[in-house]
């Protein structure tokens, strides 16, 4: 049972990275890549979003649409269960971590667009996760997220003080650079 | 009601969404209440970052308020007594770049402390009216004195000395300031390696 989850997590975390192997989130992946503390507080906003999300969503579907028999609404109310979540988050950062606030700036409202979130609350409907599993496939994905732009942003902080050829400085180098994790990535398929 | 309800299904659905958008808007509602921010928590933490000194040389009636213009999104280089240490903490904060201290509004000195040369002292209490910090004893004609662990350095109290009995000495490093000196830092740290073959 324990090895269930685990299975889970190291999916979700690894082999199907939601960023360099699903493609899911890269706006926030390419955006707030460049330093690394900003890409830390990111990636905790995330975490927490995404799991949050990914349970509500969950409670959403299970107990509301499903028995009404209006699982076609189930994009526009997990995009609204998102939204309500991010909406709360915010309200929670500021008043716990004004500066994290201030450095998350336009990124954390930003989170509602992240497709990764949305993704996620999909994939546990197609998958017929349960309550546990949405929990921790939410979770796992938000690592897997964290993971990947933590390492991300760490290349980037190296990459800006590197001899790259003039025409790949900036974007480009990250560009590059994100293909080639994904790559690596790629690697872990037929993990689990 | 429900039986209108079973008949279109579409009423079920506009009303399963109005139910969640309200339950929804109660949260939020709940949770900014709950939540409320008083003033600007980010010029509570520049101010802790300011040296305290109250001197007003960045221009601004003391080391609150210029952390209020800081918060408002000011520049960070105007204070002298804090000089390049405060300015890179102050940077850090905020996830900004660090620049050299503002001239126009003072350089860095080392840390001082006035000291009232007792003897000349008159008792006027004019220099006790101009300390911020009032780190200055003393009653009218009678001597005064400054404790130096409250003075600041600010100079303030120099300016309306009758006497000027008042001079700002070096404050001596004891064993709780001291710091080892930093290294000379060369012109560009080399980090990665293939940087130091090129230069």
């Amino acid at each position: 049972m324990l090895s269930d989850y685990a299975l889970l997590l190291v999916g979700a975390v690894l082999v199907n990275n939601f960023v360099l192997v699903q493609f899911l989130g890269l706006c926030p992946f390419m955006g707030v890549s460049n330093k690394l503390e900003t890409a830390m507080g990111m990636s905790a906003a995330t975490t927490f979003v995404l799991t949050l999300a990914s349970v509500c969503s969950y409670l959403t579907y299970n107990y509301l649409l499903e028995p009404l028999g209006l699982t076609y609404l189930r994009t526009i109310s997990f995009i609204l269960v998102i939204a309500v979540v991010v909406q709360f988050t915010e309200i929670v950062v500021r008043k716990s971590s004004p500066l994290l606030h201030r450095v998350l700036g336009v990124y954390l409202p930003l989170i509602t667009t992240n497709c990764a979130v949305l993704g996620v609350a999909l994939l546990n409907i197609n998958k017929a996760h349960s309550f546990t599993q949405s929990l921790f496939y939410g979770f796992g994905a938000a690592l897997g997220f964290s993971l990947v732009l933590v390492l991300f942003a760490a290349m980037r902080e190296r990459l800006t003080v590197a001899d790259v050829p003039e025409p790949f400085q900036g974007a480009a180098i990250g560009m590059i650079t994100a293909g080639l994790a994904s790559l690596a990535f790629m690697g872990f398929s037929g993990l689990v | 009601m429900l039986g209108l309800l079973t008949h279109y299904p579409l009423l079920t659905a506009l009303t399963a969404l109005l139910c969640l958008g309200m339950v929804f808007g109660a949260l939020l509602g709940f949770a900014s209440v709950k939540f409320r921010t008083e003033g600007n928590p980010l010029a509570e933490q520049i101010n802790t970052l300011l040296p305290q000194t109250q001197c007003g040389q960045c221009g601004h009636p003391g080391c609150r308020p210029y952390a209020q213009s800081i918060a408002d999104g000011g520049a960070i280089n105007k204070c002298p007594p804090g000089g390049q240490e405060t300015i890179d903490a102050l940077a850090n904060l905020l996830d900004i770049e660090s620049q050299p201290l503002d001239a126009e509004h003072g350089v860095e000195k080392e840390s001082r402390v006035a000291f009232i040369r007792e003897d000349e002292c008159i008792g006027c209490t004019k220099c006790i009216q101009a300390c911020p910090v009032d780190a200055i004893l003393g009653a009218a004609k009678l001597m005064h004195t400054v404790i130096a662990d409250e003075c600041t350095g600010c100079d303030l109290c120099v300016e309306p000395c009758p006497v000027d009995c008042i001079d700002m000495v070096v404050r001596k490093a004891g064993i709780a300031h001291w710091s080892w000196p930093m290294p000379a830092s060369p012109e560009h740290t080399n980090i990665i390696a293939t940087d130091k073959e090129a230069a």
